[in-house]
């Protein structure tokens, strides 16, 4: 965990001496974006006129107590300040698109490990090899085309209309609720194909194991037999892929929040880094790394909660 | 000759199999495409013309043309040369760097391999496509660029299929029969260990060829990636998000493209993978 913080860090200064300003950089005169004054803020933030090490603590320093500077943007506000006000939606969707992915994905997966080789599992294998490989942001577009634009159905931009501070309670809900539709379905899709993947491999493995042979010989009934004894066994693998696709998650909300127009962290992230606001890319860099570690520790503990057989060392 | 019947054994196994042949003819066919841009496109894919701004798909127009009048099937033909170009490039990248850490990892072990696997656990630590982002910022966007970016941050999965196909390999007897004969590292890794680690680089290197096409589409869609007025399929599809509610064919068609050659790579990779090995098939 700490060593991998810390590497975390280097990284993100390697990158940080990449920027304009920096003494490694020889573009900087070539760098038109790259204003005088912004140049000078950059050096007193980062202390550039101090040696390496000595710039890489000072900045660790301030990464512990959340002084991540002062955005380049014209209203000069912290960035841990603009960050935290737009994580809750960003982690809002990422965590709903987590729940869609578990419960569609788990039941495709089984049933299809269930009944191998069935036309239900030739279409869901259909469906695993297209949602692979459809580019999300196209069916974002795609479907703003035709649930949005032709059948109006669902808002396509923002996460809420403009008359919602009028709404009374319930109506203002279902207008959040409309506008997440879109967004939650976009960012799930890819990770929907891959996990039912997974859990339709690792449900094949665990029907061959001796234990289901046995539970089936005892007389037990074939639902107790699939429910009980096998999926249980096989959703453990599953834990652990679900940890890993946390950074495609995160990673992919720079996406759908540029095209939904949706105020979270990924959007903040794409206007970042078109209008070059060094301190808002660093910290936020920072900031997806350090969640990502973090789902990743969910899932061993979660791991080690559900198989008994593992102890968190 | 062991060796030319697991060759002809794997080409067996490849052409009965529907999906790797499927995926082959796409693959073929978006390079037949890219080679003849110049003769098969239609129109200049930078030809102007303001007369026919947005015009439906047509005779004279396939697919329509886009907000400066431009033929968009002719910009759809030169940019299956981007796609062909970030794809194996990027995708050469991430190998060359993942051969030569999983290789050293892999081979010496110890404190050698402690240290390169912590650097991938690292890496993989943050949300790639936040990295991208992050390096591009501070580079121009510029073709080469995102070919270097995307590849030098999608490297960890083949460092570490590599890695662990040298772990087994390397306690083999011929290559304890090479290290007896005096054959240096460097030949041991290269002659007598890598040719039998590349099935699984193989299959990987298909797949990140589709990743890379996935991700430089999304950047240049974004208006990161290739710039105009190069034609790229993910900018093509900027133009249709931008004319989202009269121009349907700006963004059916490109992203059909995209669809379509990453299919093609993804089934090509899995039918390599089934072919080499049938026991993986799952």
């Amino acid at each position: 965990m700490v060593p991998l913080l810390i590497g975390i860090t280097i990284i993100c200064f390697t990158v940080m001496h990449l920027a304009p300003g920096s003494p490694t950089d020889l573009q900087t005169q070539m760098n038109p974006r790259a204003s005088a004054e912004m140049k000078e803020r950059l050096r007193s933030m980062y202390d550039l006129d101090k040696p390496l090490h000595q710039q890489y603590l000072f900045w660790v320093g301030k990464l512990i107590v959340l002084d991540l500077g002062r955005s380049f943007s014209p209203d000069r506000r912290p960035v841990a300040d603009k960050i935290l006000e737009r994580l809750p939606i960003t982690i809002l969707i990422n965590v709903l698109s987590m729940i869609l992915i578990i419960i569609v994905a788990i039941p495709i997966g089984v049933l299809s490990a269930v009944h191998q080789d069935s036309l239900f599992d030739k279409i869901t294998g259909v469906f695993v090899f297209v949602g692979f490989s459809i580019p999300t942001f196209w069916l974002a577009l795609l479907l703003m085309i035709l649930l949005g634009v032709n059948l109006g159905w669902l808002p396509i931009s923002g996460i809420r209309s403009l008359n919602y501070e009028y709404l009374p309670p319930f109506s203002a809900f279902i207008d959040l609720v409309k506008h997440l539709i879109l967004p939650v379905f976009v960012s799930a899709f890819g990770g929907l194909a891959g996990l039912s993947r997974y859990m339709r491999s690792s449900m094949l493995e665990v029907i061959r194991q001796d234990y289901i042979t046995t539970a089936r010989s005892k007389g037990l009934s074939e639902r107790v037999v699939i429910y009980k004894h096998a999926l249980r066994n096989a959703l453990l693998p599953i834990i652990t892929i679900l940890g890993l696709s946390i950074p495609g998650l995160i990673g992919g909300s720079v996406i759908f929040e540029t095209i939904f127009a949706i105020p979270g962290m990924g959007q903040l992230f794409y206007m970042s880094v078109m209008a070059r606001d060094y301190p808002v890319i660093m910290g936020i860099l920072v900031i997806g790394a350090v969640l990502t570690l973090l789902g990743n520790l969910i899932a061993d503990v979660s791991y080690a909660l559900a198989d008994p057989r593992i102890r968190v060392a | 000759m062991a060796n030319s019947t697991i060759k002809r054994d794997f080409w067996h196994r490849f052409s009965k199999n529907k999906i790797a042949v499927a995926g082959s003819a796409v693959v073929i066919l978006l390079f037949v495409v890219s080679l003849l841009a110049p003769w098969i496109s239609p129109y200049d894919p930078g030809e102007i013309n303001l007369q026919m701004v947005l015009s439906p798909p047509s005779g004279s127009h396939l697919f329509g043309t886009d907000q400066l009048g431009r033929d968009v099937l002719s910009r759809m033909i030169w940019g299956s040369r981007i796609s062909l170009k970030v794809g194996f490039v990027a995708t050469g990248i991430a190998i060359a760097i993942g051969i030569i850490l999983g290789a050293t990892a892999g081979y010496y072990g110890k404190w050698i391999d402690g240290t390169i696997m912590r650097f991938v656990d690292i890496m993989l630590c943050f949300p790639a496509f936040f990295l991208i982002l992050a390096v591009i910022a501070f580079l121009e966007p510029s073709i080469w660029n995102i070919m270097i970016v995307i590849g030098i941050t999608g490297w960890m999965g083949i460092t570490r299929l590599v890695r662990a196909d040298f772990i087994s390999l390397k306690e083999r007897d011929y290559v304890q029969a090479a290290r007896a004969i005096g054959a240096s590292d460097l030949r041991i890794i290269f002659i007598h260990i890598l040719p039998n680690a590349m099935a699984s680089v193989l299959v990987a290197a298909t797949l990140g060829v589709a990743g890379a096409i996935l991700t430089e589409s999304a950047l240049s869609f974004l208006g990161i990636g290739v710039q105009p007025p190069t034609p790229s399929w993910g900018n093509i599809l900027t133009a249709g998000k931008d004319n989202i509610d009269i121009a349907w064919w700006l963004s059916l068609y490109p992203g059909l493209a995209i669809l379509i050659t990453v299919l093609g790579y993804n089934l090509l990779g899995e039918g390599i993978r089934d072919s080499l090995d049938p026991r993986l098939k799952g």
